[in-house]
């Protein structure tokens, strides 16, 4: 037995390093997101080493709660969460299973309990995310049986700790009275983090990671006109952050499409470039001051 | 009398961790796993009970475990069994199937002997 470990090395060796750099690197803004991952990730390395050494502990409780705006990277992160957690050996596989209330709640009596137990048993060694997890509690209804499967969901994670970790997803308000109306399953997350809403620059530097990754790029006009967008959109209601963006190249890309067709003659540069024009079309310019 | 059937019929029962680690191998290849068990091990009864339904899309041998557990603790005067089902195309058959769980006190069979017709004689096995 070593008498003492080097933790740097031990992180090395699980390769989770790379991971978090990943999320550092293809993850605009987080900060506090990362953070926290950054804290689990060590917690989990140190156990690991205090495991080597011999003083043996109980695993840590990972179950978490996830709460933010929609389209702030909750899934994602939750997917990166998976890996992180099989590369440090908490969890044997590492796989993620997303689920909503409709996967976990059946539609009549002894309908619930096999199918959130089907759920519980795929998402075995790898991670359960369930989104918009306070639609599993419907206090208007008392015989609604979203109750059933909450029942059983706190009774895998209490017993079955080391065999799945459960991830909670929805927006932050919700999600707390969810928990305080549900004590008992608050009380077995032990980590909420708080997905917070992006910037004008960081969405800005999603938008230029999404088009890159499209095998496009923004003309001047182009980038100039998504901040203009962007700005104006986000006050808008129904905004979804990274998932807005999204929408907004998508359609972006259907505009261009068109007008390179009128066009006929084009060239490989032509192909790939937004221009401003094309953000410009949208209807969220339309309801704006004119300047 | 030892009742024996299917892979590793050979050998002592699996522990529950060596059943896991079957388990996962039969996930591994794609295979979906599915437990059944029956009060009436007579060799010729392919008719066994399922439990449940088999499982599909599992990652992770603990959820079959789980189930085996639960399985013996309702049928544990049952023999149970577990079956890996491959679907690729060619085989579209069990892959893999063996036994988890036996009663304390086991089935016991006789053979019986039938004179018929000349000097013919039949067998069975009969449930003693």
């Amino acid at each position: 037995m070593a008498e003492s470990i080097d933790l740097k090395a031990l992180l090395a060796e699980t390769g989770v390093g790379e991971v978090l750099d990943e999320l550092d690197r293809e993850l605009v803004g987080l900060a506090p997101v990362k953070n926290r991952i950054r804290e689990i990730a060590s917690l989990l390395v140190v156990d690991k080493a205090r495991a080597a050494l011999g003083v043996e502990g109980a695993k840590p409780s990972l179950h978490m709660c996830f709460t933010g705006n929609p389209g702030t990277g909750k899934t994602t992160v939750a997917t990166r969460m998976a890996t992180i957690l099989h590369r440090l050996g908490h969890v044997r596989k590492g796989h993620l299973v997303a689920v909503t209330r409709d996967d976990l709640v059946g539609q009549y009596i002894g309908h619930t309990a096999p199918k959130t137990k089907e759920v519980l048993k795929r998402a075995m060694g790898g991670v359960l995310f369930i989104d918009e997890a306070y639609y599993l509690y419907r206090p208007e209804n008392e015989r609604d049986y979203g109750q059933e499967a909450i029942e059983i969901l706190m009774q895998v994670m209490e017993n079955q700790r080391e065999d799945l970790v459960v991830i909670f997803a929805g927006y932050k308000s919700r999600m707390d009275t969810f928990f305080q109306s549900n004590p008992g399953l608050g009380s077995r997350v032990a980590h909420h983090i708080d997905f917070p809403d992006y910037t004008v620059e960081e969405l800005q530097a999603i938008a230029g990671k999404m088009v890159a990754g499209l095998g496009l790029k923004l003309s001047s006009s182009g980038r100039e006109a998504l901040a203009e967008y962007l700005e104006l959109r986000r006050v808008q209601p129904n905004f979804a952050n990274a998932r807005s963006v999204r929408n907004a190249l998508d359609r972006a890309r259907l505009r261009q499409a068109r007008r390179l067709l009128e066009v006929g003659q084009v060239d490989a540069d032509m192909l790939m470039t937004i221009d401003g024009a094309d953000i410009r079309a949208s209807r969220v310019f339309d309801s704006a001051p004119a300047p | 009398m030892r009742i024996t059937q299917g892979t590793f019929s050979y050998l002592p029962d699996l522990t529950d961790e060596q059943i896991g680690r079957q388990v996962d191998y039969a996930l591994g290849q794609g295979w979906a796993v599915a437990i059944e068990y029956t009060d009436d091990p007579h060799p010729r009864n392919v008719y066994w009970e399922m439990w449940g339904m088999p499982m599909f899309d599992l990652k992770d041998a603990a959820g079959v475990l789980g189930e085996i557990r639960e399985c013996r603790k309702v049928h544990g005067d049952c023999y149970i069994k577990l079956n890996a089902f491959d679907s690729t195309r060619g085989f579209e058959t069990m892959r893999l199937s063996f036994m988890v769980h036996r009663p304390a006190t086991e089935a016991r069979y006789k053979l019986r002997r039938e004179e018929s017709a000349g000097r013919l004689v039949r067998y069975t096995l009969e449930r003693a």
